[in-house]
């Protein structure tokens, strides 16, 4: 494990568990992501990386294990030696620490680009709307959408709406960043403009956990890869080195066959 | 293409050199054919059939009390459908609470007015005296006499605010399970709270799923409360009852009311057909056309009957 003693990390992952109904998705996961470290999760569909991502902001709720998210554990308040279960808007709370990146970018269709950005920070942080506008719009800047503030998400490309779904999440200033597969439901041109984005997002040394499909993403800008299979973390190490040079089977397997798509296409 | 002047069935010759004949459609021109014979023959019923009496109609087409009926249904119409679609968007959220008792209630209150007739519940409302003749609402020092409380208008907007609020949830509900989850999911990862996310994210969105049966629900409440006729509410029908109870010219004036009823249910189609197109927009590529855009196709597409020739 990669634990550095001394710095509280900032999602440390007990021995997670998680079923849907008789299906045992996740069958007792560790994982300690570091402040400022970049993890990518990988491996087959199925394996659970998704869900496991969910767990983090409790979208799902664990099954068994406990989730601590910067020091907190998710989903409850310890006091003394008891755990109290949160309440629905203490969880939300809670949540605007994570931001999260979907798949289907999920903006909010009947609200422009800045509306969408500006949405949650007047809702759940009763900000000023000067004040979001103003943080919305160097966010947008920074993802390069400045002059699309005021287009409808539909007006925009799958690339530019995910750019807009990574702003949405950056406005809520959170300290750590989740992607479930950001660029999954993306046209194969449109893929390098949202990794681009999260590349800066990576160097500007925001705490991030990537569930990709992109090796080359994951080889590039990641600290740090996590293998899974089954439910199981498979194998880990430095994206490099576990990319580039697996040990296990069912690592080198995989990577065999994703590595090899491109050639194929 | 230039349009051809004479009669024609064939076009010029294309720039490849065929000549290309139209489709004819000898099907569709009879059936259109009976049609307007049937139509015809009614016509001419309903115009030579004194006992129509369209004199007597048209004396009592624009009488003062008819028209009070008429503003009373409006009235009754606004109200009701206001108090059903509040009582919906309630219901329908509370059929979708995580709190089985709150969803129970909601269920309940769905099945029994939608369980029972209307009329019946009017009549319940309007005999609310003889169940409760005091109205305490539980409430110490409140001391309401029923048979004042309860006109027979009061009797008419709750019977159908709240038979419609019942409907109107079946409507909303649709509506909120129409919006794709992943909104609400975008929405918690924002820490939005579950009741801001229905306000501000999914009824938004819902919207579109919500107005078009809403429209049709209209046009149903205009007509359902000529039912409440028989708690002699002075609305349209019960305004011409009134009149031929004293002159005996029961068929005339049924037409009058009927005439009415037609006239504000086509305002309020032609209304709601083009509210649908507008919340269609950006969803459907391809709008239907309008019936008058379909009406000039018709004629461009069946163009053996015009003198123009075609156009193309």
């Amino acid at each position: 494990m990669t634990v550095t003693h001394g710095v509280e990390p900032m999602v440390k992952a007990d021995a997670i568990c998680k079923n849907f109904g008789s299906n045992q998705v996740l069958k007792g996961i560790d994982l300690h992501v570091q402040p400022g470290e970049v993890v990518c999760l990988i491996g087959p569909s199925g394996s659970g990386k998704s869900t496991f991502l969910r767990c983090i902001n409790h979208l799902e709720t664990v099954d068994g294990g406990r989730m601590w998210v910067n020091g907190k554990i998710v989903g409850y308040d310890l006091k003394g030696s008891k755990l109290y279960e949160q309440s629905h808007n203490d969880i939300c709370r809670s949540r605007t620490e994570v931001g999260m990146v979907f798949q289907q970018f999920n903006l909010f269709p009947h609200m422009t680009v800045m509306e969408n950005l500006i949405e949650a920070p007047r809702l759940v942080r009763k900000e000023k709307k000067a004040t979001a506008m103003a943080r919305a719009m160097s966010l947008l800047e920074k993802v390069g959408l400045a002059e699309k503030a005021d287009a409808y998400p539909r007006q925009l490309s799958g690339g530019q709406q995910q750019r807009v779904a990574i702003a949405r999440a950056l406005c809520m200033e959170p300290q750590l960043m989740l992607f479930d597969e950001p660029t999954s439901a993306l046209d194969p041109e449109l893929v390098g403009e949202v990794l681009k984005v999260m590349k800066d997002l990576a160097n500007s040394g925001m705490t991030m956990v990537v569930v990709t499909h992109e090796m080359h993403f994951a080889r590039d800008v990641a600290d740090r890869v996590v293998f899974m299979a089954d439910g199981y973390v498979v194998e880990q190490g430095p994206a490099r080195e576990v990319i580039t040079n697996p040990q296990n089977e069912r690592t080198k397997a995989f990577l065999a066959s994703v590595l090899s798509e491109p050639a194929a296409a | 293409m230039t349009a051809v002047t004479t009669r024609s069935e064939q076009t010029a010759p294309t720039a490849d050199g065929y000549t290309v004949v139209k489709a004819k459609h000898p099907g569709r021109w009879l059936a259109a054919a009976v049609i307007v014979v049937i139509a015809g023959l009614l016509a001419r019923s309903v115009m030579t059939n004194p006992n129509f009496g369209w004199d007597v109609v048209g004396l009592y087409l624009r009488d003062v009390s008819i028209g009070r009926g008429i503003l009373v249904t409006l009235g009754l119409t606004a109200v009701s459908m206001a108090i059903g679609i509040v009582l919906g968007v309630v219901f329908a959220v509370m059929r979708l609470s995580v709190n089985p008792v709150v969803r129970s209630a909601a269920f309940a209150y769905v099945n029994f007015f939608r369980g029972t007739p209307v009329l019946v519940q009017l009549l319940f409302w309007f005999n609310l005296a003889a169940l409760y003749p005091v109205i305490t609402l539980g409430i110490p020092g409140v001391e309401l006499d029923a048979n004042q409380l309860i006109t027979p208008m009061t009797a008419a907007i709750l019977g159908l605010g709240l038979n419609q609020g019942a409907y109107m949830s079946e409507i909303v509900r649709a509506g909120i399970l129409s919006v794709d989850h992943g909104q609400t999911e975008a929405a918690e990862a924002l820490g939005i709270t579950r009741m801001q996310t229905m306000r501000r994210v999914v009824l938004p969105q819902a919207m579109r799923v919500i107005i078009p049966p809403t429209g049709n629900e209209t046009i149903g409440m205009l007509k359902t409360t000529a039912l409440v006729s028989v708690i002699s509410v002075p609305e349209l029908l019960y305004s011409a009852q009134i009149i031929y109870a004293r002159t005996f010219e029961t068929v005339p004036l049924l037409i009058v009311a009927s005439l009415w009823y037609l006239l504000i249910t086509s305002i309020l189609t032609i209304g709601q057909y083009y509210l649908e197109r507008r919340f269609a927009r950006g969803n459907q590529r391809n709008l239907p056309p309008t019936p008058l855009q379909q009406l000039k196709r018709f004629f461009a597409t069946h163009d053996a009957l015009s003198l123009k020739g075609t156009k193309k």
